[in-house]
């Protein structure tokens, strides 16, 4: 919880413990300090320079080096000159006017979205003032293309698209930005009921796979899995990008043997009889973030009050359904026509974790698909490793300087305080994927240790 | 005995029907197979699949229930994502009418121009002949992309698909006509506007209703796909959103609607062509 303190001044710690010493733990601290000061938009301001700072010192003996070797406002100063510290600062002034209220969101349905579409019947953005319609709209490629042309002011996206987008990958280049994931795990392998007996991954050479999109968590959780287990998913199988409301109609026709999917995808498969559900992606990576809310850096800088009021609707709505007590009542809400026109049985049974395998047996997974909006910039770098590994992105890649353009960390972890959740004090973690550590701090190596790659 | 041969064909369209939803019915009867499963397992999944089938397809019944529901209901509005079908309806009717119309503004005159001169004729038909046949699904991207504007888009392509036949027609039946009335108004020195209009126009105006009656079928057929690619409203996304659920009697709702509509579209422009035509 180091977010909050003067990151000019050389004694504080940005990353250890209790400063002070006189509390517990830094939370306790911070509640204390939260308290004392009332003028919030210092806080804000805090925020802000505490991010620049680590990303600019992310030792933080050096950061202090520095500051005692030049002084507090020669230091200001000289950042300032390269980063406009004073712009992000403004973007995250709580005062000011909502530049516009009635807002254009875009969804696809799957229970991904299910912050923003929630947001809109159980009226978290109406508390923001805004009066926003979130439109379901047929693929990512839409999504994408409506975005890019403003007919959509923000939209669910999936998590490697926005950098995707500013890469200018499968798309022109546009600098886009990703200030939340919606959910993390939630999604699942699912095979035909006919290949029941054939649960081994060894033996699924030939199979036909689906995947909602080729920049997506999906491709990319399908194919590490398939690499771990030995098949090459470029020879061994086929792995076709299909749109999520399409995979149950082809896997009843016997177009494909299996899909990589969001849910209810999944469970909608299981509840015609036509599927069961092998594994579940957290199995494959323990919180891994699937999709993102997502808007254009035009947007977030023209219109930074909307921008924000939008974020925070967002976030509260996270926070709202990471509680479990509060599913069912979500589910309910965003089954019907408008939103994801599911039976609310399949959507309950995704998010409360409680479902049916599709073999006869219930299983109880609480963790199935929970929400944590904080966009991980060590995420951003895997997907870019993914990206590089499966040949999608060729060339050197400035993977920390991508990361911190695009998934915007600070802004999170400023509106997550704010809605009472914990933001994390890092905005970069390690993390294992199958067993296997991923270093941030390491991108290239991670990708040269792989057997199967494209590179 | 006339009277019974007037009724013949309505009685025959009538046994044909009923044969088809019996045969339909006998096939979708639902098998009474017993659960497989326990109750627990069985409440969360569809009816199909505890009894350890496939979700089958609808019966008759289950379609006309379907039917009644949207007929009882078809202006409801629940929302952005969730319109009646007469609302859907409405919307895909009202884009392809303004993108046919573009097109038929915009075909007639130019086939009128490009039927009267061969040269010209000779010189555009390589670029007709080439743009005719292009899906309307393969226009898409490339309208978004250009457009910047899914509305605008979804209208563009109707336009782009129904301006073909039109401006073929048009400049076929402009050149078709008979030598010996262009002649006879040469000699009876009419100027040329008037031999345009008084002249070729009616000679030519059969041909080219056939061209819109074609047009419109196509404009029809093509909002459906451009619908489901765009999305939001129309007739093509409620179909799609119910594929979204599976839900097969909305489909087949949905399909009974377009062709009714399309069945419609086609009628009102042959009544037109029969205004127009004239014997010889």
């Amino acid at each position: 919880m180091s977010a909050f303190k003067d990151p000019f001044d050389a004694g504080t710690a940005l990353t250890r413990g209790c400063s002070c010493g006189h509390h517990q733990d830094e939370a306790e601290h911070q509640a204390d300090l939260a308290g004392q000061t009332s003028d919030s938009e210092l806080l804000g301001n805090r925020v802000v320079e505490a991010a620049v700072m680590r990303a600019l010192f992310p030792e933080d003996a050096m950061r202090r080096r520095f500051l005692n070797a030049v002084g507090a406002s020669t230091a200001m100063a000289a950042i300032s000159t390269f980063f406009p510290l004073g712009m992000a600062k403004e973007a995250f002034a709580q005062s000011g006017n909502l530049e516009k209220t009635s807002l254009k969101v875009g969804f696809i349905p799957i229970t991904c979205a299910t912050p923003i579409i929630m947001s809109q019947p159980m009226g978290f953005y109406a508390r923001q003032g805004l009066n926003v319609d979130v439109v379901k709209t047929a693929g990512w490629a839409v999504v994408r293309d409506k975005t890019l042309n403003k007919e959509y002011d923000a939209a669910h996206m999936l998590s490697p698209m926005p950098i995707a987008i500013t890469l200018g990958v499968g798309s022109s280049p546009i600098p886009y930005t990703m200030p939340a994931v919606e959910n993390i795990n939630g999604q699942a392998i699912t095979l035909a009921i006919k290949h029941k007996d054939r649960k081994d991954p060894k033996s699924w050479k030939g199979f036909k796979f689906a995947v909602p999109f080729d920049y997506s968590m999906h491709n990319y959780l399908l194919r590490y899995f398939l690499a771990e287990h030995g098949l090459d998913p470029d020879r061994d199988v086929q792995i076709r990008s299909v749109p999520p409301p399409e995979m149950v109609a082809n896997l009843r026709a016997d177009n494909i043997d299996g899909f990589l999917a969001p849910d209810p995808v999944n469970q909608r498969a299981v509840y015609d009889g036509v599927g069961y559900i092998h594994t579940l992606t957290k199995d494959i990576w323990a919180g891994h973030p699937c999709c993102a809310f997502a808007a254009s850096r035009e947007f977030v800088t023209k219109m930074p009050n909307t921008y924000r009021a939008l974020l925070k609707a967002i976030m509260e709505a996270t926070a709202f359904a990471s509680k479990q007590e509060n599913r069912k009542q979500i589910a309910e809400a965003i089954a019907p026509a408008n939103y994801l026109n599911q039976p609310v049985t399949v959507v309950e049974q995704v998010l409360t974790g409680t479902y049916a395998d599709g073999l006869g047996n219930i299983k109880k997974d609480p963790n199935r698909i929970d929400f944590d909006p904080f966009p991980w910039h060590s995420f951003a770098i895997w997907i870019m490793t993914q990206m590089k590994r499966w040949g999608q992105l060729k060339g050197d890649v400035d993977y920390a300087k991508v990361a911190r353009e695009v998934y915007l960390a600070t802004d999170a972890m400023k509106l997550m305080k704010e809605v009472g959740m914990k933001p994390p004090t890092t905005t970069s973690k390690k993390f294992t994927v199958m067993g296997k550590e991923f270093d941030p701090a390491k991108p290239d190596a991670y990708i040269a240790s792989f057997a199967i790659k494209r590179t | 005995m006339n009277r019974l041969m007037t009724w013949r064909a309505p009685l025959l369209s009538l046994i044909i029907l009923l044969t088809v939803v019996g045969v339909w019915h006998a096939l979708t009867l639902p098998k009474t197979a017993a659960q497989t499963v326990d109750s627990e397992y069985a409440a969360l999944v569809g009816a199909a699949a505890a009894t350890g089938q496939k979700s089958t397809f609808p019966t008759p019944a289950d379609f006309g229930k379907k039917i009644w529901q949207h007929l009882n209901e078809p202006f409801y509005d629940r929302g952005p994502n969730d319109k009646g079908i007469g609302i859907q309806l409405g919307y895909s009717i009202g884009r392809v009418l303004v993108g046919y119309l573009l097109a038929a503004l915009v075909a007639v005159p130019l086939g009128f121009l490009i039927g009267m001169s061969p040269t010209v004729y000779r010189a555009l038909d390589p670029f007709i002949q080439v743009l005719k046949p292009i899906s309307p699904l393969a226009w898409m991207p490339l309208a978004l992309f250009t457009l910047k504007d899914s509305a605008v888009s979804a209208i563009f392509v109707i336009f782009i698909c129904s301006v073909w036949p039109m401006l073929i027609n048009t400049a076929f039946g402009v050149a078709s006509v008979r030598r010996e009335w262009l002649n006879v108004a040469r000699t009876l020195e009419v100027g040329s506007m008037r031999t345009a209009f008084r002249v070729i126009l009616p000679a030519a105006a059969p041909t080219i209703m056939t061209g819109m009656r074609i047009s419109i079928s196509i404009a029809w057929l093509v909002i459906v796909a451009a619908e489901m690619l765009v999305g939001g409203t129309g007739i093509g996304y409620f179909v799609w959103n119910e594929w979204n659920n599976l839900s097969i009697t909305n489909i087949l709702t949905a399909i009974l609607a377009i062709g009714l509509v399309g069945m419609l579209l086609d009628l009102m422009m042959a009544k037109l062509t029969k205004l127009v035509t004239f014997p010889e």
